[in-house]
């Protein structure tokens, strides 16, 4: 297949096809409608099945459903029907189900905007749900990154057991750009018979249970524990990219599209002579925190950009722990902050 | 920056194809081997809302997909105008339809092209062709996409879905060319 | 000559477990009437349950088949997305009136509405046990609760909701009856039922409700005798029993 200029809704929907994902329950939002549009269009012609759900809370536990019997599973939302589903995710987490679920982000809070967005991303990388339970979460910041993404979304949600998140601004949703999506055969995945549900003839007759609920407190923090491990597990699989931050005096931080806006700059006041890099972090749970740590201190500054009030900011500035300077700049949902707005605000540090 | 980087607006109500002409700018670019983003804005009504959208094409892998400052701004309504006047780059051209929305004191620093893009589609048959009658506009006064493969985009996107309107949209095509060539002349 | 018979564990009764239920409830009779009917079936290693939040949440330790939990209200979403990924299972749902009539309200009617081709057993007791006692859509007027002390009101709470008959206005749902264990021949009748519910998926035929009328000793504070003479005297005629849809 060569490169066609496609939405980001529809390139991600036929990477999750070309993923081996047949499956897809979901509910309409703005701005996320052409992937169910996509979904329910494309699955029946290659055998899977499309479910409109009578909500996002619905949604989220047919996934649940599907991701129990060890099928690869997706739903796609927008950040109203995320917190929706908040509820589902933290059972899934709970009973170790893998999952991909997909948040176009919108403006917020409550009914918020329908413009995009990043302001969902204590939402993603601190719970959303109730109880100690982590998301991997992955942002994407061009299409042909959120095709591959997507479909390494299953690789790891499998790999873990546990559901991932691809947190979408709204212009990774709406863009179209080009994109190459090709057949993904996953890796190594642990075979689904030993959990599953459904596989007790080829576990030779032995049932297995898949639940979140422990009584007895001892037996809950032992699986607590057990979680805690697989989420430091998940660390190694970290991943960012380092733009010109090996000179760099400043030092900016930004996921998603507003990584691409920052870039612009950077490219801008680099062709003055202006010591400018960023580190954008790829998975935002895993946090590049390490890599930050050792590049902050080399810098006079770290600029934390968002499409949204400060957020991100707050594990920037863990991760540095006082060797260089942080600072933020952001703008709520539907305004993305310019190129010319980020350039200013480095021309004010330097 | 170094290489080709042009970067476009188009805004006006929804329901006037501008999310398409965008789009059409862009499948045109791609098809000239050239790095494309598109993104649309809409309100939130489907049809009769406002509707803007901009394209950036380039040599070099897109950084920045928002177009804060265009090359050329397409205005199809009055409030689009208010909105979007400014986002012209001093030097680029600033296109409006002529027959809704007023200007009366045009930039200075800018081309000015008024095109009666509505009366000009309804004279064809159809008010929905105006956007494919500005297209002809960018088309010839830019350097954004070739006429080619412009033409040829055209017949791929919009003559396959609807034969039976791809002779219009070929016309309205033209006409936005004619005009084009006449204003470029007087300047 | 004489009839023997030879009441055993089921098979699908996980062996060496106890139900922590209440003296009187019903919910070890219908457990283990399902047991029966599976084993009956030989649908053994071919069945998955979702159990629900309520008393019987920890169903699942009491069944030697695959379960999953559920979140409060969601099985009937669950248990639709176990059934489309695996047709050629058995699934089922088991809610209280808690879980299925009220937080569950939403996904019962369009997982009904949907067809899909899995099976729902309906537990409703009047109440909510689980949590103490709570007024549940299904307590009848003038019943008292933890939460209605002077009894349901239905000025305050509206009245009792019949959810076989709200079901059975939909087009789509092929099996929707009401049973009761309130005494040995209603609790043949729902053998009946549950097994004709379960036949039905293998048959691949639409979807099956079947609402058990049940009893809660505790919380409605009797024993069991009474408990079982409620649930006929009080309960039946509010919630008469028969079958209100079946594959017409």
């Amino acid at each position: 297949m060569t490169r066609v200029l496609m939405k980001g809704t529809e390139a991600i929907a036929e990477a999750a096809i070309q993923a081996g994902c047949n499956y897809f329950f979901g509910y309409p939002i703005t701005p996320q409608n052409e992937i169910p549009e996509y979904m329910s269009a494309r699955l029946p012609k290659i055998g899977g099945v499309y479910v409109q759900a009578e909500s996002e809370v619905a949604a989220i536990n047919m996934v649940m459903g599907g991701g129990s019997t060890g099928t690869k599973i997706m739903t796609t939302s927008s950040s109203p029907g995320i917190s929706l589903m908040s509820e589902g995710i933290s059972y899934i987490a709970g009973c170790e189900i893998p999952a991909v679920i997909v948040n176009v982000m919108r403006g917020g809070p409550g009914l918020g905007g329908i413009l995009p967005s990043q302001a969902d991303y204590f939402q993603a990388t601190k719970g959303g749900g109730h109880g100690d339970y982590r998301l991997l979460v992955l942002a994407p910041s061009t299409l042909q990154e959120a095709v591959e993404i997507t479909q390494m979304a299953f690789d790891l949600a499998f790999r873990y057991r546990n559901p991932v998140m691809i947190l979408a601004d709204g212009f990774m949703g709406q863009m179209m750009e080009a994109v190459e999506i090709r057949e993904h055969v996953s890796g190594e995945i642990p075979s689904r018979e030993s959990w599953a549900m459904g596989c007790m003839r080829e576990r030779g007759g032995k049932r297995s249970i898949l639940k979140s609920l422990y009584l007895n407190p001892e037996d809950l923090e032992q699986h607590n524990i057990k979680l805690q491990k697989k989420y430091r597990e998940m660390e190694k699989e970290v991943r960012f990219e380092a733009y010109l931050c090996d000179d760099a005096e400043i030092l900016l931080s930004a996921f998603g599209t507003t990584a691409r806006i920052a870039r612009s700059a950077i490219n801008n006041l680099r062709s003055e002579g202006a010591k400018v890099g960023m580190l954008r972090p790829i998975t935002l749970f895993p946090f590049p925190s390490e890599k930050l740590a050792e590049l902050a201190s080399g810098v006079k500054h770290v600029l934390v950009v968002e499409m949204n009030m400060g957020q991100m900011v707050e594990d920037v500035e863990a991760a540095v722990c006082g060797k260089a300077k942080v600072s933020f700049f952001g703008h709520a949902g539907g305004i993305a902050p310019s190129v010319r707005e980020i350039e200013d605000r480095i021309r004010a540090i330097l | 920056m170094s290489g080709f980087f042009r970067g476009m607006i188009a805004a006006g109500f929804g329901g006037q194809g501008i999310m398409v002409l965008g789009q059409l700018v862009a499948y045109t670019a791609i098809s000239e081997g050239r790095h494309v983003t598109w993104i649309p804005s809409y309100g939130p009504e489907m049809r009769g809302g406002t509707a803007n959208c901009c394209v950036a094409i380039s040599d070099e892998e897109i950084a920045s997909p928002v177009v804060a400052e265009a090359d050329v701004t397409v205005i199809m309504n009055n409030p689009s105008m208010e909105r979007f006047e400014k986002s012209v780059k001093p030097g680029g051209l600033l296109i409006y339809n002529s027959d809704l929305v007023t200007y009366p004191e045009p930039r200075k620093d800018v081309t000015v092209f008024p095109i009666p893009a509505y009366s000009v589609a309804l004279s064809l048959g159809s008010d929905k062709v105006s956007n494919i009658v500005v297209l002809g506009v960018i088309v010839e006064a830019t350097d954004l996409i070739g006429l080619e493969a412009c033409i040829e985009t055209i017949k791929d996107k919009l003559g396959k879905r609807k034969p039976q309107f791809l002779p219009m949209n070929l016309e309205a095509f033209e006409k936005g060319r004619d005009i084009a060539r006449g204003l470029l002349k007087k300047a | 000559m004489k009839e023997i018979k030879i009441y055993e564990r089921p098979r699908a009764w996980a062996k060496g477990v106890h139900t922590h239920y209440c003296p009187g409830c019903g919910h070890g009779i219908i457990h283990r009437l399902i047991c029966e009917i599976i084993d009956e079936l030989g649908i053994q290693n071919d069945t998955i349950g979702t159990a629900p939040v309520g008393c019987a949440a920890l169903m699942y330790d009491y069944f030697d088949i695959d379960f999953c939990e559920a979140a409060h209200g969601r099985a009937p979403a669950l248990a639709t997305g176990i059934k489309r990924t695996r047709p050629d299972k058995i699934v089922f749902t088991y809610q209280g009136d808690g879980d299925l009539a009220s937080i569950g309200a939403a996904e019962i009617i369009h997982v009904a509405n949907r067809g899909e081709k899995l099976t729902t057993i309906f537990i409703n007791n009047a109440i909510y046990g689980m949590t103490g006692g709570q007024m549940a859509p299904t307590t009848l007027i003038g019943q008292k609760a933890t939460t209605c002390p002077f009894g349901r009101d239905p000025q305050l709470a509206g009245y009792p909701m019949r959810m076989c008959e709200l079901l059975a206005t939909l087009e789509t749902p092929g099996f929707i009856t009401r049973v009761s264990v309130a005494r040995p021949k209603y609790i043949i009748e729902t053998k009946k039922a549950i097994k004709q519910a379960f036949q039905n998926q293998i048959e691949g035929k639409g979807y099956s409700f079947v609402e058990v009328l049940s009893n809660c000793p505790t919380n409605w504070g009797m024993n069991p005798v009474q408990a079982f003479e409620w649930t006929e005297s009080t309960m039946i005629p509010h919630y008469p029993l028969g079958v209100f849809k079946n594959f017409e």
